[in-house]
Order: C-alpha cells, then sequence, then structure tokens
C-alpha cells in the first residue's frame, strides 16, 4: 500500500525533453516525505505525476508507472484518483472554486461532489476546518480572504475529501511565520491521526524538518539526495543544489565554525 | 480497487458509477445559518426562476409596447419593488454605471434624429429638437427599464441560489459551474484589472491626466489580464478535478431556493403576459 513511482519520467504535451525523471519514489500511509529543490527543478511536475493528474487531466507522456496502493494510476478516473490522492496546488487563487459564498460551503464543494449525504459533508467540513485550524473562517467570503487564509482553506477543501495520500505543492507558500507552523503543526496531525501518506513539495526547509521522516533534493527533475530527513537536511551538498538548510543545521554549522563545541553549546542552551 | 474503498476512516462514499435518482438536498439542518440563509421579505425569497420570469416580462414590455404606456409602467413597478425589498440604492447605483450611455443616448437623439424639424432653438450650428428629446427620454426609459429589471433579479438573488435553483431543474454540474463562474467573473476581473493597474502605476505607467492618455495607459493592461486568466485555467481545471468535479452522479445541494406555488403562478403569469406582448405586437394590435 503506497504511492510508488517506478522509473517515472514525464513530458509535458509539446516538450521535447522530459520534466521529471526518471525516478523512483515510494510514499507510505503515515510517512511523510518531503520534497525541495532549486527552481525548474521538477517538484511541481512530480505532484501532478505523483497524483496522477497528468498525464490524466493535462496529457503529456508518461514512462514508466505510477501506482498507487497497486492500481496503475493511468487506469483510475479523476474523480477515483481526487479520493485516493489530494492534491493541493501552490496559489490559493486558482485552488478555490470562486462559486460559493462561504468558507464552509467552499469545503464543502470537494464532499458535494461526490453526492454524499449532506450530514456527512457537514461532518467533513468541520473536520477539515478543525484539524487546519480554521474554523473562525467558516462563515467569511471566500473571495476576501488573505493568501495565507486562502491557502489554509485550500488545504481543508482537500482534507474533506478524506484522500488516503495527500500531495502538496508549497502549502506554506503565501503563508507567514505563524501561519506556516499551523500548516506544519495540521499536516503532522493528518499524518499522525488519520494516517495518510504525505508528499509536500516546500521551499522552507524548516517545514521539512518538523514534518518529514524522508527527503528527496530533486535536480533538473531526477533525485540528487534522498534519505532520512535529518541526514538529507544535514547535507553538505545542499546549498549547491539550490535548498537551504533548516535554521538548525544552518547554526550548528556556524558553531563548529567558530570552533565551538555543537554538543557542548546544545545542552547549554536547552539546559 | 474502487476510490471509494480506499478512502479511510470515513463513511462510505457515493459508489462510482451510482448515480442517485436525484439530488440529495439539505433537509437535515446541521447546517450553521450563513449556509441556509433563509431571505428577508416576499421578493427576495422569490425562487430565481420567477425573478428571472418577472424580469423577462419587464424587459418585453417595456420595448414592445409603444410610447409610454410600456417603460413608464415597467419602471413604476421596478423602483416599487426596488423600495419594497430595500435594494433602491444598489439599483441606483447599477443605474449610475448606465449613465454615460444615456447621455450619449440624449446627445445623439437630441441634435441627430433624422426627420426631426421641431427645433427647441439653436446651438451654433446644432438644432436640438423636441422629437429628438422626446424619443432620447423614451429610448432612456427602456434603457433604464431593461437594467433595472436585471439588476433587481441580481442584487435579490445570491448567485449560488440560482446556481442550486439551476442545478435542481436538471442543468448539468459543468453548466451550472459555467454560469457561475461567468458571473463571478465579473467582479473578479476587475479585481484583476485594479491589481495589474496598480503593478503597472508603480513601474510608472501613467494613468492620470487627459482621456487619451488614460486609454493608452489601457494597452499595457490587456495582455496581462488575458494572458492571466488563460494561464490560469490549466490549474484551475486540475483543481476542480483534484476536487471530483466530475465524478458521476448528482451534487448534494446544501441548500435550495424554495419554490412554492406562488412562484409556479407568477412564473405561469409571466409567461403568459410574454406571450401576450408578443402576440399583440406581431399581429398589428398595440400600434
Amino acid at each position: 500500500m503506497a504511492i510508488e513511482l517506478v522509473s517515472a519520467r514525464y513530458r509535458y504535451a509539446g516538450s521535447a525533453s522530459p520534466a521529471l525523471g526518471p525516478i523512483d519514489l515510494r510514499v507510505e500511509p503515515g510517512r511523510v516525505v518531503g520534497v525541495a529543490g532549486a527552481n525548474e527543478s521538477g517538484k511541481t511536475t512530480l505532484c501532478v505525476v505523483a497524483s496522477g493528474v497528468a498525464p490524466a487531466v493535462i496529457g503529456g507522456r508518461l514512462d514508466g508507472s505510477v501506482r498507487i496502493d497497486g492500481v496503475d494510476a493511468a487506469t483510475l478516473r479523476p474523480h477515483e484518483l481526487a479520493q485516493l490522492c489530494g492534491l493541493l496546488f501552490q496559489h490559493a487563487n486558482t485552488q478555490l472554486s470562486h462559486t460559493t459564498a462561504t468558507v464552509f460551503e467552499e469545503v464543502a464543494f470537494g464532499p458535494c461532489n461526490l453526492g454524499l449525504p449532506v450530514s456527512e459533508v457537514v461532518e467533513r467540513v468541520w473536520w477539515g476546518l478543525r484539524v487546519v485550524g480554521v474554523e473562525a473562517l467558516a462563515s467569511r467570503d471566500p473571495a476576501r480572504l488573505s493568501g495565507g487564509q486562502g491557502q489554509l482553506v485550500a488545504l481543508a477543501s482537500v482534507l474533506a475529501l478524506r484522500p488516503k495520500y495527500l500531495i502538496l505543492d508549497e502549502p506554506t507558500s503565501e503563508l507567514d511565520p505563524a501561519g506556516t507552523v499551523q500548516v506544519a503543526d495540521a499536516l503532522a496531525r493528518v499524518a499522525a491521526e488519520s494516517g495518510a501518506g504525505i508528499l509536500v513539495v516546500e521551499h522552507k526547509t524548516d517545514v521539512l524538518a518538523r514534518i518529514a521522516d524522508e527527503v528527496v533534493i530533486l535536480d533538473r527533475g531526477v533525485p540528487a539526495v534522498s534519505g532520512r530527513a535529518t541526514d538529507v537536511l544535514a547535507d553538505p551538498r545542499l546549498a549547491e543544489l539550490g535548498v537551504e538548510p533548516p535554521a538548525a543545521v544552518r547554526l550548528e554549522r556556524e558553531v563548529r565554525a567558530g570552533g565551538l563545541d555543537w554538543s557542548a553549546a546544545l545542552a547549554k542552551a536547552t539546559a | 480497487m474502487t476510490a471509494s474503498s480506499a478512502t479511510p476512516g470515513a463513511a462510505p462514499l457515493a459508489a462510482p458509477g451510482a448515480a442517485p435518482l436525484a439530488a440529495p438536498l439539505a433537509t437535515d439542518m446541521g447546517l450553521p445559518d450563513y449556509v441556509v440563509r433563509r431571505p428577508k421579505g416576499f421578493y427576495h425569497s422569490l425562487n430565481p426562476a420567477t425573478k428571472l420570469a418577472l424580469a423577462a416580462l419587464e424587459v418585453v414590455a417595456a420595448f414592445a409596447i409603444p410610447g409610454w404606456l410600456g417603460p413608464g409602467p415597467v419602471l413604476a413597478v421596478l423602483v416599487a419593488t426596488a423600495l419594497a425589498s430595500r435594494t433602491m440604492r444598489s439599483l441606483l447605483l447599477i443605474g449610475l454605471a448606465a449613465l454615460p450611455l444615456v447621455v450619449s443616448i440624449m446627445v445623439v437623439n437630441l441634435f441627430l434624429l433624422p426627420g426631426a424639424s421641431d427645433p427647441i432653438g439653436r446651438l451654433g450650428p446644432l438644432a436640438p429638437t423636441w422629437s429628438g428629446l422626446w424619443f432620447g427620454l423614451l429610448t432612456t426609459a427602456r434603457l433604464l427599464a431593461f437594467s433595472s429589471a436585471v439588476a433587481l433579479a441580481y442584487v435579490t438573488t445570491p448567485v449560488d441560489d440560482l446556481l442550486a435553483d439551476l442545478s435542481r431543474r436538471g442543468l448539468g454540474r459543468r453548466g451550472v459551474f459555467v454560469v457561475g463562474a461567468a458571473v463571478q467573473m465579473v467582479p473578479r476581473t476587475i479585481e484583476r484589472v485594479g491589481e495589474i493597474m496598480d503593478a503597472q502605476r508603480a513601474r510608472g505607467m501613467d494613468t492620470e491626466g487627459r482621456i487619451w492618455r488614460r486609454a493608452r495607459g489601457l494597452v499595457p493592461l490587456a495582455a496581462p489580464v488575458v494572458f492571466g486568466a488563460l494561464a490560469e485555467v490549466e490549474e484551475r481545471t486540475m483543481a476542480l478535478e483534484s476536487r471530483a468535479f466530475t465524478a458521476p452522479g448528482r451534487q448534494t445541494l446544501l441548500r435550495v431556493p424554495p419554490d412554492r406555488s406562488i412562484d409556479r403562478a407568477l412564473r405561469w403569469l409571466a409567461l403568459a403576459g410574454v406571450v401576450a406582448i408578443a402576440a399583440l405586437r406581431l399581429t398589428g394590435r398595440l400600434g
């Protein structure tokens, strides 16, 4: 049971060269896999390929295979994929439907599309809003939210579909530090409470350090470094791959560069 | 594996392919008040289709009945309805948008109505005429009747009420979405134009001063607005698909505007009115 990419290579329609791959990747339920990389390293493409949206919805050519719980993603219809893999895009503005009057109804858009009973729609909406911590926004007009609030509502909207896997493309890109922590905590809760597998693309490596079990650093569409989050995020090659290490790693390096004993400094700081 | 069986910890989902006979409606009120939103007042509580039918009758009457017998009573009814439904202010604001058109209608007819030979006086080479004034006022009244009828339906009908009603009447979810997106597009486009204009101004674009300079300033807006909207389409499509937009079966409707017997009666009356006016007009009995 997992999202599995095996030698996956994807080329957008009309493009001569692949934007992603070949790549092997596995996202298991309850695990959080973080993805980072420089601009145009294939992060967003990985999201749409792993979720099955590419090539099913936007065309293009996929070589290798993408399997979700053992089923070839190419054989699943978009609404079936939606219930398996929740996909959150970078910009809340394009994620929201813009046809609803309140955040509550916006979050209900997905469950309503499934034709669920009203009582279940209501239950899912409150659950999604609660997990993300934006219940207070329920009565607000989605068109009048700030970028960060919109991003949180979009995340709640994806959660309301109760997918088995979540694929998130820079979910904190429009958030302030407090909002970033809010989303990181929400994702950690989702992974722990629902057992969802999460693939999260994130520039803010502090977020990855907080929630990811494994991290993959992409470079020109292929994994350059991958493995346990703590190991990858401390890898000295990160900077040359266009990724800033987490603050803790940078601090440790500064301390060591200053000729100080990191273990002693850490013990003193946390005492 | 079906998608529904793959969703953990949730009640069974709608089985793909098994379309329910009717859309589930929100008869169970686990819904918050701001979602149920009970309309206040008689006109607000009319079904959206009824308001559209009444608007259609008013427009047909204003244009098809000759002279002031058409637009005069229609405008009176619209003003009375707007006062009763407390929407007069909104209607006036929308009416202001028609002001440039009204001015141009008046100017053109006042000075250039073909065949008019009853001058009010002379303004240099121009001679405004009584018949031009009369025709301009009549045309303006018709225009105001048209815009007010549509505006009244618009300001008293939440967009999602209209969409829910269309959905209940069998318009597919794609059709409903297209209508909803089109209605919402106007304010969003205005907002986007404002943002782009601010950005262009910050980069030195001159949008103040004489009218030709302002008009010239609009040119750099066109490309970002149009291409920006087109660029969004792909991501929006993916986002909709990832929210099960194309799931089979009918959507759950959280709230559906009531369709009472008074609504049905008013719609039949409106339809009969339109047919009667059209018939009288076509047979020449309206003059």
